[in-house]
């Protein structure tokens, strides 16, 4: 696959943080959802934030976006702290995932242009056109978002999510509804966003080859603790596994066992 | 406040009313029923009580205002019903997107439907009832500034209520207009009412505006402080309003029930 590790190979500087998080936690009421975490993600860089259902990762996603407000830590967005500075911070950022559809009863033009102008775009009307040819959405234009096939659904969320080339781009689990094929064209295009424009890309995924292909760094998540973080192709063997997805397992199931390596 | 994120929340609200005519004929149905109904109960009394007194300009007139501040009212909610029936509040409010700038957005929408609404009311009004327009002079400026800045308050009250409780919640907001009817001296003056409705008809601003009306109508003269005192109360809760939609807001978020709130917790 062409677009695996085009980053790690192609000479970027990866040193400028887009993402800062600082001792993150997020308690519900005496359930802690989000333990301290701590990370960052650089200009261009993929990396992929893992873990099994409940680790705390959509919370995580949330509050990064600034819909969920944090109960300790900070979370600085190209330098400007989303709490303190939420607008700026948020303007430079953008999603998709697949549980925040665009409204069905709009269609894939008016979506779009009332994102684009709730995100900034400058020169939107010029730049519509190229959006929807980028995202192959031409003959869509004026279909409603929800009469779109699944993938045609996911490729509106995808224009929406980078039409403003966000520094930081959050996907959570962009390509779940999608056939292989459409999953790898997506997975380029993503690629090619974070490798051509030094996109940020902190991706969310249940499945281990798509992570492994993709990202250039991982951060495996149980009950709400960064648990282990690393390069997804030597990771696995680091802690004595066949793969990734071997991993994943150990993580989920028996995520004492790693604690006490 | 940024206006082109004001304007996108107008656009998309105007995006839905162009391309539906369920949506655009929301905004005319009820109001044209409603004044073609009191049009001709208006005609009755005037033909029972022999034209010694017009009912069309206080029955009618009355029945318009009050209309226009459930339109005002009702054009704030269903925006903020549109993003509740589409799920789309993550989307929204994880863009730079302000709370502020949302209201006021949802404000613009209201005024536009507000004031089509209200020129239907008008024209049927007058064309099928002989009800004239401009009797009330100078006068329809305070008594549209008074009623459309309440049912704005209301409007924000109200999507405050559902943000707080849930979807299942929205069934109180249809009928919260009906509820201050009784204060707000629609077709009655508020004298009529016992000593403790009194004093609350006293801080329900619309009942200055009928008061008004009447006053007008009856002796041809309305006292402007009691206007004032209407539209410094009408002011006053829409501060209060936003105070409480924003401090629902905040909790929304701090517990965790913007992006669960189709759970309804």
């Amino acid at each position: 696959m062409l677009y695996t590790g085009l980053a790690r190979h192609s000479g970027m500087h990866m040193t400028e943080a887009i993402l800062e998080v600082t001792r993150l936690a997020k308690m519900y009421d005496q359930a802690l959802a989000v333990d301290a975490i701590s990370f960052s993600v650089h200009r261009g860089e993929i990396v992929g934030l893992l873990g099994p259902n409940g680790a705390g990762k959509t919370t995580t996603l949330n509050m990064l976006l600034g819909v969920l407000e944090p109960t300790a830590g900070t979370i600085r967005i190209a330098g400007f702290d989303v709490h303190k500075e939420r607008s700026r911070a948020l303007a430079r950022t953008n999603f998709a995932a697949i549980y925040a559809q665009v409204p069905g009863n709009l269609t894939v033009f008016q979506n779009l242009y009332i994102f684009g102008l709730l995100y900034g775009v400058a020169d939107l009307r010029a730049r519509m056109p190229g959006l929807l040819h980028e995202f192959e959405l031409d003959a869509f234009r004026n279909t409603k978002c929800g009469l779109l096939s699944s993938g045609e659904q996911t490729r509106v969320h995808l224009a929406k999510a980078t039409m403003n080339r966000p520094r930081l781009l959050l996907l959570d689990e962009p390509t779940a509804s999608l056939d292989p094929s459409a999953a790898r064209i997506i997975r380029e295009k993503i690629r090619s966003f974070a490798t051509d424009d030094g996109m940020g890309v902190l991706w969310t995924s249940h499945n281990m080859h798509e992570v492994e292909a993709v990202c250039d760094r991982v951060l495996f998540l149980s009950h709400g603790k960064v648990l282990l973080a690393g390069d997804p192709r030597t990771l696995p063997q680091a802690h004595g596994k066949q793969n990734l997805e071997e991993l994943f397992i150990t993580v989920a199931r028996e995520p004492l066992s790693l604690e006490l390596e | 406040m940024d206006p082109r994120r004001i304007y996108a929340i107008f656009l998309r609200q105007m995006f839905l009313l162009r391309h539906n005519w369920t949506r655009f004929s929301n905004i005319f149905v009820w109001i044209i029923l409603d004044v073609v109904m009191w049009g001709f109960i208006t005609k009755y009394l005037n033909d029972v009580g022999n034209a010694a007194f017009n009912f069309v300009p206080m029955f009618l007139g009355a029945l318009i205002l009050w209309n226009f501040l459930i339109r005002v009212q009702q054009g704030i909610m269903l925006g903020f019903f549109e993003d509740v029936w589409s799920r789309n509040f993550i989307n929204l409010f994880a863009s730079p997107l302000t709370i502020g700038e949302y209201i006021v957005g949802l404000i613009l929408t209201c005024i536009a439907t507000s004031v089509l609404g209200l020129a239907a009311m008008f024209i049927l009004a007058s064309a099928a009832f002989g009800f004239v327009l401009f009797q009330f002079g100078t006068l329809l400026v305070p008594f549209i500034a008074i009623l459309f800045v309440f049912g704005l308050a209301l409007g924000v009250f109200t999507a405050g209520i559902v943000l707080r409780l849930g979807p299942a919640a929205e069934w109180i907001a249809w009928p919260l207009p009906f509820f201050l009817q009784p204060f707000a001296g629609v077709f009655y003056p508020v004298a009529l009412l016992p000593g403790a409705l009194e004093v609350i008809a006293r801080l329900v601003p619309p009942s200055y505006v009928f008061e008004g009306m009447r006053s007008f109508l009856f002796f041809g003269a309305v006292s402007a402080p009691s206007l004032w005192i209407g539209f410094c109360l009408s002011v006053f809760y829409l501060i209060l309003a936003y105070l409480f939609f924003t401090s629902i807001y905040r909790h929304a978020v701090r517990k965790g029930r913007l992006v669960r709130f189709s759970a309804e917790e």
